[in-house]
């Protein structure tokens, strides 16, 4: 598909949707948003480079592999999961650090596990949007 | 840390999946990692269950938020042996797909999606909450979807197709369960579900929700008339996928029926007694005439997985000690032995080419030993002493004489003749008779190395079935302890909730 | 409320029932969306349906301040919603592979050809 106003509009736009899918993610941690949303935008705009530019210079863009994103995100996820066995918790307890962060408050291991699904969400979506495009 | 022991049968097949995604390219890193995972897997079950006999059900809650409110995961007797289960099918057939899966298999991630589906199983195993069961069952779904349809051949994808569309309307049928059960109670945590429910009589919108879900839970187990997208589907995949979908995916369903008839629902399963054994005559006698009427090999033992669920189910309807005893046993026989049969079934394929009756013939005098390993499932199946299947078939059939469901004792007993019957020719139309047109007997080569990789899995299950049917006695005690467990609720209840209701 | 959205709850099942008896398969594949969303609202309904607020406790306060949603119907149907994202894609990928390699979307044309041939 070639459009004019889609090509040239998403080089404006792409570092918004990524800024605004960060945002998301990071403000999922005390009020709706989060790393599932957040991960959607951040697809959204790389399929919305791919629509305008073709699904090989949206893998280029992309720099790793969508499948790698989603390893390391769910290796994210189980590190933020199992980190509390080394305290004798469950699975998935959440841990909170005593002394606020700039910014974000006090962070903890929802934040890291967070990460891990924006990574899976995004890399996931971008995975099936590649594959249904290149063939 | 008892409550490692519990995630430990989830974080091991996650990881492994994760780490197999890592080595996307590297098939041999792959297969490695999925013999590895799946050998952890058995050692984490077998510790598991130890650690149930001897410490009773024991239950965890994941993030540590206390029982009705978070994700519980429990495991009694009949649980952790259906997790030994699993880890046993998991190594068997992962060590049978190292000779058995090509490399387009393996191009498309095969190795991780099979940590994929057990980690479902598992999962819906151990839950102790009907919506994270709904969850489990979708991750175990969407990892079968894509081993079914893997390969891409014509007639997976009609096979897949019917499969993806019946599973999905059984997952929205579980779905609506799930919401109309929440609206009625309010909970979905089991063992509060089965307190809150036990104190009030069940009427208006709770029998139609036990029906739902009955329907819901007897299309994943192909129960009669829900059972027609098995044999449609499952005979057009590889053999190490059928195997492990026939040993685990029908009796995830069964094991949930089993678990909410006996923990939630306990007044719709005695006024809907005889629902259930019509359910049972019926899967049998369906699954065996069909059998019976098929002229290939992998049709034929789909047809029989079919027939076989109807004796598991036996146990439910009968709803004493030994009956689900029986069916415990008769489970963890059927995994063993059916999965022989597929497996040598695929050895057979891979010799000849073939695995329709009427090309197959002459291959004892050449394969003695495959012609054992398929003969002796073969009648553990059917139920000839000594082997597993008879133990299984004669608890269930004393417990049926002993309440008296004499039809369903001749219902029983008449499809384990025809089960011997279609299971002995398709053993003499495969190995005894002489083979048609062709009379060079070439075989495909098959190199020594792929030989054992093949021959290992089936020996080891088929001495499995050999072995529970020789030293059946405490297999069968461990049965007796789980339906034990089973049939009284109180002691699942005080493990998730802390207090004796 | 409850009524309107009982019957629009019954109008998604009976045409997701209906689309599913097609013999299309991308119909079949609209009829198991449709199910699937009607399912979602159910629970939406059966959870009741409140103009409340967040459940949220405050800074200070022991319990929210009546009255509040309920939240746990809210996050069933958002998992599945997720789940049945992930599994109409594939469903979608399914079927554009079955049209590549049958050239039709019609459930018969699938049968009819691969019975005399048997097994390969």
């Amino acid at each position: 598909m070639q459009s004019l106003i889609l090509s040239t509009a998403i080089r404006l736009l792409m570092p918004l949707f990524l800024l605004f899918s960060v945002f998301l993610l990071l403000r999922g941690h005390n009020e709706p948003g989060g790393g599932f949303v957040g991960g959607l935008v951040a697809a959204a705009a790389f399929a919305l480079y791919s629509l305008a530019h073709g699904a090989e210079a949206g893998r280029r863009m992309l720099r790793v592999d969508p499948r790698l994103m989603v390893a390391f995100g769910l290796m994210t996820t189980l590190v933020s999961g199992m980190l509390p066995f080394f305290s004798g918790q469950p699975f998935l307890t959440s841990l909170w650090s005593t002394f606020p962060a700039p910014v974000i408050g006090h962070a903890g291991s929802p934040l890291l596990f967070d990460t891990g699904v924006y990574l899976v969400v995004a890399g996931m979506s971008l995975l099936i949007i590649f594959s249904l495009m290149e063939d | 840390m008892r409550h490692l022991f519990l995630f430990l049968p989830l974080l091991i097949p996650l990881v492994t999946a994760v780490l197999g995604l890592l080595a996307w390219n590297k098939p041999r890193l792959q297969r490695m990692l999925g013999v590895c995972g799946t050998a952890t897997l058995l050692a984490s079950a077998a510790a598991l269950l130890v650690t149930v006999l001897k410490e009773g059900i024991i239950s965890a809650q994941a993030g540590n938020w206390p029982a009705p409110f978070g994700i519980t995961l429990v495991a009694d007797i009949f649980s952790a042996l259906m997790v030994l289960a699993a880890g046993v099918m998991g190594l068997a057939v992962s060590i049978y797909s190292l000779a058995d899966t090509d490399r387009h298999h393996e191009s498309v991630g095969y190795y991780p999606l099979l940590q994929v589906l057990l980690l479902g199983v598992c999962g819906s195993f151990l839950t102790g909450d009907l919506f994270n069961l709904y969850v489990w069952f979708e991750v175990m779904l969407i990892a079968s979807f894509v081993l079914l349809a893997m390969g891409g051949r014509r007639e997976q994808m009609e096979g897949a197709i019917k499969y993806v569309a019946l599973n999905l309307i059984a997952s929205a049928f579980f779905l609506a369960g799930i919401g109309l059960l929440y609206g009625v109670v309010g909970t979905l945590n089991m063992a509060d579900l089965a307190v809150r429910l036990r104190a009030v009589p069940h009427v208006g919108t709770v029998p139609v929700i036990a029906v739902l879900l009955f329907c819901a839970f007897s299309i994943k187990a192909a129960v009669f008339p829900f059972f027609f997208w098995l044999p449609a589907s499952y005979h057009t995949a590889p053999v190490a996928v059928i195997t492990i979908f026939s040993a685990l995916l029908t009796k995830v369903g069964v094991y949930v029926l089993i678990r909410i008839f006996t923990l939630i629902f306990i007044q719709e399963t005695s006024t809907g007694q005889p629902v259930i054994l019509a359910a049972t005559i019926f899967t049998m006698m369906a699954g065996a005439l069909g059998a019976t009427a098929q002229p290939e090999l992998r049709r034929i033992l789909t047809f029989c997985v079919v027939s076989q669920i109807g004796y598991m189910l036996m146990g439910l309807g009968i709803m004493t000690p030994l009956a689900l005893a029986g069916s415990i046993f008769f489970m963890l026989h059927i995994i063993a032995a059916k999965s022989a049969l597929f497996l040598s079934t695929g050895i057979v394929s891979r010799l000849t080419g073939t695995t329709e009756l009427a090309r197959l013939g002459g291959l004892y005098h050449k394969r003695p030993l495959l012609a054992a390993l398929f003969l002796v499932p073969a009648l553990s199946v059917a139920g000839i002493p000594p082997l597993s299947g008879f133990w299984g078939k004669l608890a269930l059939i004393q417990a049926a004489l002993g309440t008296g469901h004499y039809l369903t004792v001749t219902v029983a007993l008449g499809v384990s003749i025809l089960t011997l019957y279609y299971l002995v020719r398709a053993w003499s139309e495969i190995f005894w008779k002489k083979r048609q047109g062709t009379d060079n007997d070439e075989y495909h080569h098959v190199s020594p190395t792929h030989r054992r990789q093949m021959l290992v899995p089936t020996v080891l299950l088929a001495s499995v079935s050999l072995l529970m049917g020789i030293a059946a006695e405490p297999v069968f005690r461990l049965s007796l302890l789980a339906a034990r467990q089973l049939l009284d609720p109180g002691s699942y209840i005080s493990a998730v909730l802390g207090v004796r209701p | 409320m409850e009524s309107v959205l009982a019957v629009v709850i019954g109008g998604l099942y009976a045409a997701g029932m209906y689309l599913m008896v097609r013999r299309s398969i991308i119909k079949m594949i609209f009829g198991l969306a449709l199910l699937g969303n009607a399912a979602n609202l159910l629970i939406f309904t059966v959870g009741r349906l409140t103009r409340g607020r967040p459940p949220h406790v405050l800074p200070g306060e022991l319990m929210p301040s009546l009255p509040v949603a309920d939240p746990v119907p809210q996050a069933l149907i958002l998992t599945a919603i997720v789940i049945g994202f992930g599994v109409q894609a594939f469903a979608l990928v399914l079927i554009k592979r079955v049209y590549q390699s049958v050239g039709s979307d019609d459930q018969d044309d699938l049968v009819a050809e691969n019975r005399p041939g048997g097994e390969e």
